[in-house]
């Protein structure tokens, strides 16, 4: 009794919040499917208008920028490289980190490790300048590695791979060991498939992590040919309309990650149990 | 040369504990080894030291006429069965077994081969497709022995793993791998804390007390010849009786009754060690008994009570007699079965 009343409780709250997130995106894309006229003189619309293809298509192909050498359908891509970029690198390399922090005779390994998480205080933001003066030493200024790279360093998903890590038995390790298992064999027969939930949580958290970026962006390419989706927002000129169906667009990339991946996420679990 | 020899092996680790001391023993080819002692006594540290998984501190470990020292784990072609059996949660009972061979590069029909062989050997063909987290206590066991079996490893090494199982299944694994054993003929080291799993599987068996090997030797020779008393305490269940007593001039003294004749020319302090299956009733016997408590197991009666000063004596007799708490029992031993040890440093003087 009790539990059906808190169940059904806590739904409702959840209902509330889906609420009060869902109802200004849809007001949005409502609104992205009139005319701009409709807009600017009645407001943000609630109910389906009649302009959706004619608007939605005049974004993807709109020619934007000072120089008319950017679409929306160009952001898209480039938005889903960094964002992909910053996934793989980041993920990649923290398992790794992780790896050598765990399993390695490092000395100091855990001052080491401090000294990785700290950087989580130090935000991009911080250390923008340095960082873009290296990167262009290394001639990466305006280039998809120049976009991925100095954000690519995720103190939070090697801190997640080493707390894992450490909770799997030594035994293990030891009799992989006997079994004739090398270091790179233990790390790819052994820690990726028992982290494979972790290693997804984390590809959807980078990715939407380097979907999102801004500064950095704007920072590091001066060429229109490199602009992300973020960065189009602000730029982005034209009707009102046309602004809001490229946020609605905006926003698909990163759900459309969570849903695809978000099965092997829920599946992995269930193996493990 | 022996198959497996260590020659002056010990082990200090980092923080300073001295587990092991310079110990040397020869492990000959197809014998089943067994090494038994109290928790903490060094055991596990010596087994792992010849699978490689700590590292030798001083001496030689030589295994098929190779020294092993340096040699990584991987290479020494040794296979372990862990307490808690560390089978690989994320395959399933086939790559289980199949995962060491893979890595050595042999191919997929072979495999196929041997790991159905050894599976059919431990009865757990059926369960080929299933993952560890979904196999009973007794079942991963079995997976974990077909682990080691499957890769025909010079030599077998157990670290206590029966204790996970409830006692009925532990006696049937001990039977099995005992069997098993036998029937593959592979050269086996086994670590247990129960001297009754150490007398029933061992050929030989090392008693290790402080990380010295106190006696080597074949569990009957150990039971009916314990070097010191510590050996004595261990081995045998129930266990051995000490009386505290004197030594002079081949006569012993001690809880109200005397041996003369003692084989030993030793005087002074002594403690006598009479096993509770070693004496029977008489008229006039040497211990008088009186019982406080009894003990029936069906086939056998373990009789406890007090004699003079010394509480829990203990006496085993048929379990076909009636004997009541409070009675007294006059008793003998039987054929001088009984061990004399100095005092002061344990040693057996008898
Ligand atoms: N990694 C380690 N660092 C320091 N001391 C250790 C380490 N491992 C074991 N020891 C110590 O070495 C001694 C022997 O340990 P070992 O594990 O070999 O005992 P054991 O005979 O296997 O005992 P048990 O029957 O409880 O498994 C113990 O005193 C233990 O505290
Ligand atoms: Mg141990």
């Amino acid at each position: 009794m009790i539990r059906y009343f808190s169940s059904n409780f806590s739904h409702l709250i959840l209902l509330i919040g889906i609420f009060i997130m869902i109802i200004p995106v849809w007001l949005i894309f409502a609104s992205s499917t009139h005319t701009a006229s409709i807009i600017n003189t009645q407001g943000l619309q609630f109910f389906l208008g009649d302009k959706f293809l004619e608007n939605y298509t005049k974004v993807l192909l709109y020619e934007g920028g000072f120089f008319k050498e950017i679409t929306a359908l160009k952001m898209f891509l480039n938005s889903f490289l960094m964002a992909t970029g910053v996934a793989f690198v980041s993920v990649i390399s923290s398992l790794m980190t992780a790896y050598v922090l765990v399993y390695f005779r490092v000395k100091y390994a855990t001052l080491l490790f401090w000294i990785i998480f700290i950087t989580i205080l130090v935000p991009l933001e911080l250390r923008i300048f340095p960082t873009y003066s290296v990167m262009s030493t290394l001639n990466l200024v305006n280039s998809y590695w120049g976009l991925i790279i100095p954000i690519s360093a995720s103190a939070i998903a090697t801190l997640f791979f080493r707390q894992f890590y450490k909770t799997i038995p030594d035994e293990l390790l030891e009799s992989a060991k006997l079994d004739g298992a090398n270091t790179w064999r233990f790390f790819i027969d052994f820690l990726v498939p028992l982290s494979k939930t972790m290693i997804v949580a984390m590809f959807i958290f980078m990715f939407v992590f380097g979907y999102n970026q801004y500064l950095w962006p704007i920072l590091v390419t001066s060429s229109e040919q490199y602009w992300t989706v973020v960065m189009g927002l602000k730029m982005m000129s034209g009707s009102i309309v046309n602004k809001f169906a490229f946020v609605i667009m905006s926003m698909i990339p990163p759900v459309l990650i969570i849903i695809v991946l978000q099965k092997y996420f829920i599946k992995g679990i269930f193996q493990d149990k | 040369m022996s198959f497996l020899e260590l020659n002056k092996v010990t082990k200090i680790y980092p923080n300073g504990t001295k587990a092991v001391h310079e110990t040397s023993m020869n492990v000959e080819n197809g014998e089943f080894m067994v090494f038994v002692g109290p928790s903490g006594c060094g055991k596990s540290t010596l087994l792992r030291m010849i699978a490689g998984l700590e590292d030798i501190t001083e001496g030689n470990i030589n295994l098929d006429g190779i020294l092993i020292n340096k040699v990584d784990p991987s290479e020494r072609d040794v296979a372990m069965v862990f307490q808690n059996y560390a089978l690989y949660p994320h395959m399933n009972v086939y790559n289980n077994l199949a995962y060491g061979l893979k890595n050595r590069g042999i191919s997929k029909e072979d495999i196929e081969k041997k790991v159905n062989e050894a599976a059919k050997l431990l009865q757990i063909s059926e369960y080929l497709q299933r993952k560890p987290s979904m196999l009973s206590g007794g079942q991963r066991q079995r997976v974990a022995m077909g682990r080691a079996i499957v890769r025909s490893p010079k030599i077998f090494l157990f670290d206590e793993p029966l204790s996970n199982l409830d006692a009925k299944l532990r006696i049937q694994m001990r039977l099995e791998i005992k069997k098993l054993q036998q029937k593959v003929g592979v050269t086996s080291i086994f670590v247990t804390h129960d001297q009754v799993e150490a007398m029933t599987l061992a050929d030989r068996l090392a008693v290790i007390n402080n990380g010295l090997i106190e006696q080597l030797g074949t569990p009957i020779e150990i039971y009916n010849n314990p070097k010191s008393m510590f050996v004595a305490g261990f081995i045998g269940s129930p266990q051995m009786n000490f009386l505290e007593g004197e030594l002079k001039n081949k006569t012993l003294t001690s809880e109200g009754f005397e041996i003369n004749n003692v084989t030993s020319d030793f005087n002074g302090p002594v403690i006598l060690g009479i096993r509770p299956e070693h004496m029977s009733q008489t008229d006039k016997g040497l211990i008088n008994l009186s019982v406080d408590l009894v003990e029936q197991l069906g086939s056998d009666n373990l009789i406890y009570g007090e004699i003079k000063n010394k509480k829990d004596f203990c006496f085993r007799c048929s379990g076909s007699q009636i004997i009541k708490k409070g009675s007294k029992l006059s008793l003998n031993i039987n054929d001088n079965n009984y061990y004399v040890f100095d005092k002061s440093n344990g040693n057996r003087v008898n």
